[in-house]
C-alpha cells in the first residue's frame, strides 16, 4: 500500500494557507476542517474484522490482569529503532506497528531510571538483564541517580514525609504532546529540514549554556526522526513524504506516536488533538469514492484498538498510587474554533463511537472540550455515551480556548498546552492538609515528629485560633512553595539530560513555550479543617512531645462543596495564595508556573501519609480526588457541590481543575431521553459557571458492589477517577472502597 | 377561578417566615430539568412509605425568610436557566405554609424561573389562586384511588381534598404530572390503580404520570428518630408489576414515565 503513494498529490483538494510555507497543523485545520451539526445516525457498528483484530486481544487481557504483565522483553532497552515489527493480526490489521515485536509485550526504558525496572521485573518475576545492569550502572547515568545526586537535602526530607509526593525523579515525567500530525500532513523530511534550519540558526549565536544545549537537542531531534522514517521502514512504509490518504495520514500519526512510546515511559502519553485533522483526510477519500462510511470507521477503530494497547512496565506500587496501569493518550475532541464555529467533525463522532463498537474502555483518554455553543446533536450524542459507559471527561473549551488557542489539546487529564506550541515540565504536587498540620505543629511531622519544615514556635494553646494558624500556615506555604520548586528545578535539569524527549520535542516549534506544572492535593481537607478552625471550636490533643496529633471539633461550620462562600471563599484564598507563592519562585529554564488542582489518584496515597485533620477527618483516610468536596460533606447536590467548585479561579491554576461526580442513572431523570437532555444541561450550567472540568460516571453503587465481589463479569467496567478513567476491576480493593465510598448523586 | 386574578394587594400583610427543612440541587426528578428544591418542614399526613419522617414536623425545620430563599433561588438561576430546570417547593407539604410558599413561587417566578411545587393535594384549597398563578407546574402525588385505602396509605388524610383540588388545577388549566408510589400490597391492586388512572384521564393539563417504585432507602431517618418504619419488611415493587401498573396508566393514552 505503500507503493502508489508517489502517484498522487497529497495535498489535492486542501485549502491553501500558511501551513504550506510553514509547518502550521493548526493552519491547516482551521482552513480545512468541515463542521458536523447532525446527529450520531450516520455512524457504523464494527465490522467482522475490526472485531476478529480487537477479539485477537481480548482474549491476552484476563491472562495479563492475572500476572500483572503479559510479557516483558528485559534485555533490549527500548528505543525507536530497538524492536522488530510487530502485529496483532497481519492479515487483518489496517492500521500497523507495536511498541515491541508482539503485543502487550511490554519494553524497558531504563534511561529514565533503572531501580523502576529492575523493581518491576523482579516483581512481576522477571530477572533484571545483566548486560542493561551494567551498562546502566557503570557506563551510562539514569535520569534518575542524576536527580538524587542533585537534590539538597531539605527537598530529600519533604519526599520522604510525602508533603511533596510523586515526583517524576524515578520515571519519564510524560505530559508533552508532540504535534503527531505534522508527520502527516509533510512528511518526515520536510521536518528535517525545518529542524535544519533551526539548529542552523543557531550557528551564529555565541556558545553560552542555552544555545549549547539548543544545538544538542536540535542535533538529537534530527537524529530521532531519522529513527522515526527507519523504523516506518521495517513496516514497509516510507513516511518521508506526506500522506496521501486518510488510511495513510492514520498510520503516519500513528508511527510518529509510536515512536515517543518507543522511546520514553513518560507517565502521561498523551496524543493531542487528532480528530479534525484525520477528518480531513477521510472526508476527502469519502468524496473521491475511495471510502466509505464503513471503511472510515473501521480505520478509527483500528487505530483506536492500537491507543488501547500501549502498555509501560512500572512497577506494582506505581500502579497503585495511579489506579491500575495507566497510559493517558488523552484525546482531546470537539470545541469551538476561533472564528466561532465548531470543531465538530463526522470524526469526532467516529472516535467516541469506538466506545460501543470495541465496548467501554478507559484508554484513550476521550475528553471532550465543552462549550454551550457546540452543536446539540454533539451535546446529545456525548451525554449518551457518558450515560452507557462513563468513559468520558469533560473541560471547558470557554476556558481553554480563551487561555491558549482553538488547537489546544489536555495532556494527561487537565493539563491544557497548545499543541506543538507548548510543553510542559510535569510536577506532580505539594500536599496542602499536610502542610496545615506542619503549620500548627511547627514543621514537625504529625506522623513520626521528624522537623521537616524549618523549626517554628508550634501554634500554642488548647483551642486554635484561626488568625494564628492562617499566619503560620502562611510562612509554611512559603517554605513550601520554594522546595516543592527546587525539586522540580533539579528534576527537569536532570530530565533534559539524561531523559530527553527528542521525537516528542521534534515535533514541537522551536523556540517551545515551556510550562513548570506544579499541583496541590489535599485541598478540601485544608479548607474544611481552616472552616472548622473559624467557624466550629477546635481544640487540639497533644502527645508527650507537645506535637499535635488530634483534634476535637465543637460546633457547626460550613464545609467546601456546598455552593457556601464562607468555605468556598477559603478555598479561593487558598488556592491563589499557594499559586502567587510559586510564581515568586525562578524556574529552570525560565518557564512559566502553572498549578493544578488534581490528584490523579494519589488521594488515597496522600490521605494515608497524613495524620488527624482539624476537619474530623482520621489519619490514614483518603483526601478527596483533586478539586472534590470530601465524600459526604457536599449534601446539596451535585450542582451545588460543582458551583463550589467552579468558583476556584482558574487563572491561577492554569494546569486544571479536576472535579469528578457519580451520579445514579436515575439521578439524571426518568427516561433515556431525559437523562441525556439533562446531562447535557448540566455540562452547559457547569461550563457556563466557570467549572473547568468535570468527569462523569453515571453508576449505581450496587453495580460497583457486585464487580468488586464478580470482577469476571465486569471486565470492561471503566470509572472515572480523576482527570481519566480506570478499569474498575483492575483497581485495588482499598480504591474500590474509596470510590464506592464516594457521594452518589441520586434521588432518595 | 379561570387563572384571571387580579394582583395581590398592595398593602398586602406582612410575610411570615417559612420553617424550611433543607434545600438541595437535583437533576430529572422532581420536575423537568436541574431543579433547586426547598423542603418546607412539617406535613399533616402520615404516609406509610414516607421516605422523608424528618420533614413531618414544622418545629423540624429552620426558621427561614422568603428573602433568604429567594437570594439562594437567584445564586442559581443562571444555572438553571442554562441547563433547563428552574425551583421546585417541595416538603413536608408547602401548603401547610401557604403564605410562605405564595412568596416563595411568585417571587422566583419573577426572577423567570420555572417554578414548580409538589404537593399531596390533601391541603389544596389552601392555595390561593394568586399562589397557582405563580406556578407553572404541579407535581400531585395522589396516592390513591379510593377513600379507604388513601387513609389506610396515609393514616391521617381524606382523598376528596386531593381530587377537589386537582379538578381545580384542570379547570384552571394548570399542568399537572401526577405521581404515584407504587407500593406492593398496599397500592398495587389493579382496582384501587384503575380508580386512579380513571380519574387522572379525565383531567386536563395531566402531562405526566409517574408512577414511583417504593423503595426503603429513608429507612435509616426513622431508625435515626428512633421510631418503627411501617413498611420495613416490604419489598419494592418488582419490574413486572411495575409494568403492569404503567401500563394501566398508559392504556388510558397518559404519558407514563
Amino acid at each position: 500500500m505503500g507503493g502508489n503513494q508517489r502517484v498522487v498529490d497529497p495535498w489535492r483538494g486542501f485549502r491553501d494557507g500558511a501551513w504550506r510555507e510553514t509547518v502550521d497543523v493548526a493552519d491547516f485545520v482551521r482552513r480545512n476542517h468541515e463542521p458536523y451539526i447532525g446527529d450520531a445516525s450516520f455512524l457504523t457498528g464494527p465490522t467482522a474484522r475490526t472485531l476478529a483484530v480487537w477479539n485477537r486481544l481480548r482474549e491476552m487481557f484476563p491472562e495479563e490482569r492475572r500476572r500483572g504483565v503479559y510479557d516483558v522483553d528485559a534485555a533490549t532497552p527500548s528505543t525507536i529503532t530497538s524492536h522488530a515489527p510487530g502485529y496483532v493480526d497481519r492479515e487483518r490489521e489496517l492500521i500497523v506497528g507495536l511498541q515491541t515485536d508482539a503485543p502487550l509485550r511490554r519494553a524497558i526504558m531504563p534511561a529514565g531510571g533503572l531501580r523502576m525496572v529492575e523493581t518491576a521485573l523482579r516483581a512481576y518475576g522477571r530477572e533484571p538483564d545483566p548486560r542493561v545492569h551494567e551498562i546502566f550502572t557503570r557506563h551510562r547515568r539514569t535520569h534518575n541517580d542524576a536527580v538524587f545526586d542533585a537534590y539538597p537535602e531539605a527537598v530529600l526530607a519533604a519526599r520522604r514525609s510525602h508533603v511533596i509526593t510523586g515526583l517524576p525523579d524515578a520515571y519519564g515525567r510524560g505530559r508533552i504532546i508532540g504535534d503527531y500530525r505534522r508527520v502527516a500532513l509533510y512528511g518526515v523530511d520536510r521536518l528535517i529540514a525545518e529542524r535544519r534550519a533551526h539548529r542552523a540558526a543557531l550557528d551564529g549565536r555565541r556558545s553560552t549554556d542555552d544555545v549549547i544545549r539548543d544545538r544538542e537537542e536540535l542535533a538529537e531531534q534530527i537524529r530521532a526522526l531519522g529513527e522515526l522514517k527507519e523504523m516506518a521502514a521495517t513496516y514497509g512504509f516510507d513516511i518521508s513524504r506526506p500522506a496521501a490518504t486518510g488510511r495513510q495520514a492514520i498510520q503516519w500519526l500513528y508511527f510518529a506516536y509510536l515512536a515517543a512510546t518507543k522511546e520514553q515511559n513518560g507517565a502521561a502519553m498523551s496524543l493531542g488533538r487528532t480528530a479534525g485533522f484525520v477528518d480531513v483526510y477521510l472526508r476527502r477519500d469519502i468524496d473521491e469514492g475511495r471510502l466509505d462510511e464503513t471503511g472510515a470507521q473501521e480505520l478509527v477503530d483500528d487505530f483506536v484498538i492500537k491507543l488501547r494497547i500501549v502498555r509501560f512496565l512500572r512497577t506494582p506500587e506505581y500502579d497503585q498510587l495511579f489506579s491500575g496501569d495507566p497510559t493517558w493518550v488523552t484525546e482531546s475532541l470537539g470545541g469551538m474554533g476561533a472564528d466561532g464555529r465548531p470543531l465538530v467533525t463526522r470524526t469526532t463522532f467516529r472516535y467516541l463511537q469506538t466506545l460501543y463498537n470495541l465496548g467501554p474502555a478507559p484508554e484513550p483518554n476521550l475528553t471532550v472540550l465543552w462549550s454551550p455553543r457546540v452543536p446539540d446533536g454533539f451535546k446529545r450524542f456525548c451525554a449518551q455515551v457518558s450515560l452507557d459507559t462513563s468513559a468520558i471527561q469533560y473541560e471547558n473549551d470557554e476556558l481553554i480556548r480563551p487561555a491558549y488557542d482553538d488547537d489546544t489539546a489536555i495532556a494527561c487529564c487537565v493539563s491544557a498546552m497548545r499543541v506543538g506550541r507548548d510543553m510542559q515540565f510535569f510536577g506532580a504536587r505539594a500536599n496542602l492538609a499536610k502542610a496545615l498540620l506542619y503549620a500548627i505543629n511547627g514543621g514537625r511531622d504529625e506522623l513520626t515528629g521528624e522537623q521537616v519544615a524549618p523549626p517554628r514556635t508550634p501554634v500554642g494553646g488548647e483551642t486554635l485560633a484561626y488568625d494564628e494558624v492562617l499566619a503560620a500556615y502562611d510562612r509554611t506555604l512559603d517554605w513550601l512553595a520554594e522546595t516543592y520548586v527546587d525539586a522540580l528545578n533539579v528534576i527537569h535539569h536532570q530530565h533534559d539530560r539524561y531523559a530527553y524527549e527528542r521525537l516528542e520535542m521534534a515535533l514541537h516549534d522551536h523556540p517551545v513555550r515551556r510550562f513548570m506544572a506544579t499541583g496541590v492535593a489535599g485541598l478540601s481537607v485544608a479548607v474544611d479543617s481552616l472552616s472548622a478552625i473559624r467557624y466550629g471550636r477546635v481544640k487540639v490533643l497533644r502527645d508527650e512531645t507537645g506535637l499535635a496529633v488530634d483534634y476535637a471539633v465543637e460546633g457547626e461550620f460550613p464545609t467546601y462543596g456546598n455552593d457556601d462562600d464562607r468555605a468556598d471563599e477559603i478555598a479561593v484564598r487558598l488556592v491563589e495564595t499557594f499559586a502567587a507563592k510559586l510564581r515568586r519562585q525562578r524556574t529552570y529554564r525560565d518557564a512559566e508556573l502553572t498549578m493544578s488542582v488534581l490528584t490523579i489518584t494519589s488521594n488515597v496515597v496522600y490521605g494515608r501519609h497524613t495524620g488527624n485533620t482539624p476537619d474530623g477527618r482520621r489519619a490514614g483516610e483518603p483526601f478527596a480526588p483533586g478539586a472534590n468536596p470530601m465524600n459526604g460533606r457536599d449534601t446539596h447536590g451535585l450542582v451545588a457541590s460543582a458551583l463550589s467548585v467552579a468558583k476556584l479561579p482558574y487563572d491561577a491554576a492554569r494546569d486544571g481543575i479536576s472535579l469528578t461526580g457519580t451520579v445514579t442513572p436515575d439521578g439524571l431523570g426518568h427516561t433515556r431521553a431525559e437523562r441525556i437532555a439533562n446531562l447535557a444541561g448540566v455540562l452547559d450550567g457547569y461550563t457556563d459557571a466557570g467549572g473547568f472540568h468535570l468527569n462523569v460516571n453515571v453508576l449505581d453503587r450496587a453495580t460497583l458492589l457486585d464487580a468488586m465481589a464478580h470482577p469476571e463479569r465486569y471486565p470492561q467496567l471503566t470509572v472515572r477517577v480523576s482527570g481519566y478513567a480506570v478499569n474498575f476491576v483492575r483497581l485495588t480493593p482499598e480504591q474500590q472502597r474509596d470510590v464506592v465510598s464516594r457521594t452518589f448523586h441520586g434521588s432518595l | 377561578m379561570t387563572g384571571r386574578t387580579p394582583a395581590a394587594p398592595r398593602s398586602a400583610p406582612p410575610v411570615p417566615d417559612g420553617s424550611v427543612h433543607s434545600w438541595d440541587t437535583s437533576i430529572g426528578v422532581d420536575g423537568p430539568g436541574t431543579r433547586l428544591v426547598v423542603f418546607l418542614a412539617g406535613c399533616p399526613l402520615r404516609c406509610r412509605y414516607c421516605h422523608s419522617p424528618d420533614t413531618w414536623y414544622g418545629r423540624s425545620g429552620r426558621r427561614r425568610t422568603v428573602d433568604e430563599m429567594v437570594a439562594l433561588a437567584a445564586r442559581y438561576r443562571r444555572f438553571l436557566r442554562v441547563a433547563g430546570g428552574g425551583v421546585t417547593v417541595s416538603g413536608g407539604e408547602p401548603l401547610l405554609q401557604p403564605a410562605f410558599t405564595r412568596e416563595l413561587l411568585r417571587r422566583c417566578h419573577a426572577l423567570g424561573l420555572h417554578t414548580a411545587l409538589d404537593t399531596s393535594g390533601f391541603l389544596g384549597d389552601r392555595a390561593d389562586d394568586a399562589l397557582l398563578d405563580a406556578t407553572d407546574l404541579v407535581l400531585l402525588d395522589v396516592k390513591a384511588g379510593s377513600p379507604a385505602t388513601y387513609r389506610r396509605v396515609t393514616g391521617t388524610g381524606r382523598l376528596a381534598p386531593t381530587l377537589r383540588f386537582a379538578r381545580r388545577l384542570a379547570e384552571r388549566g394548570t399542568p399537572m404530572w401526577i405521581r404515584y408510589v407504587l407500593v406492593p400490597g398496599l397500592t398495587d391492586a389493579a382496582d384501587e390503580v384503575a380508580r386512579v388512572a380513571d380519574v387522572t384521564a379525565g383531567l386536563t393539563g395531566v402531562r405526566r404520570v409517574e408512577v414511583l417504585p417504593f423503595h426503603r432507602l429513608g429507612a435509616h431517618k426513622y431508625a435515626e428518630l428512633g421510631l418503627a418504619f411501617p413498611l420495613a419488611d416490604t419489598a419494592p415493587p418488582d419490574a413486572e408489576l411495575l409494568a403492569r401498573v404503567r401500563g394501566q396508566f398508559a392504556a388510558r393514552g397518559l404519558t407514563v414515565t
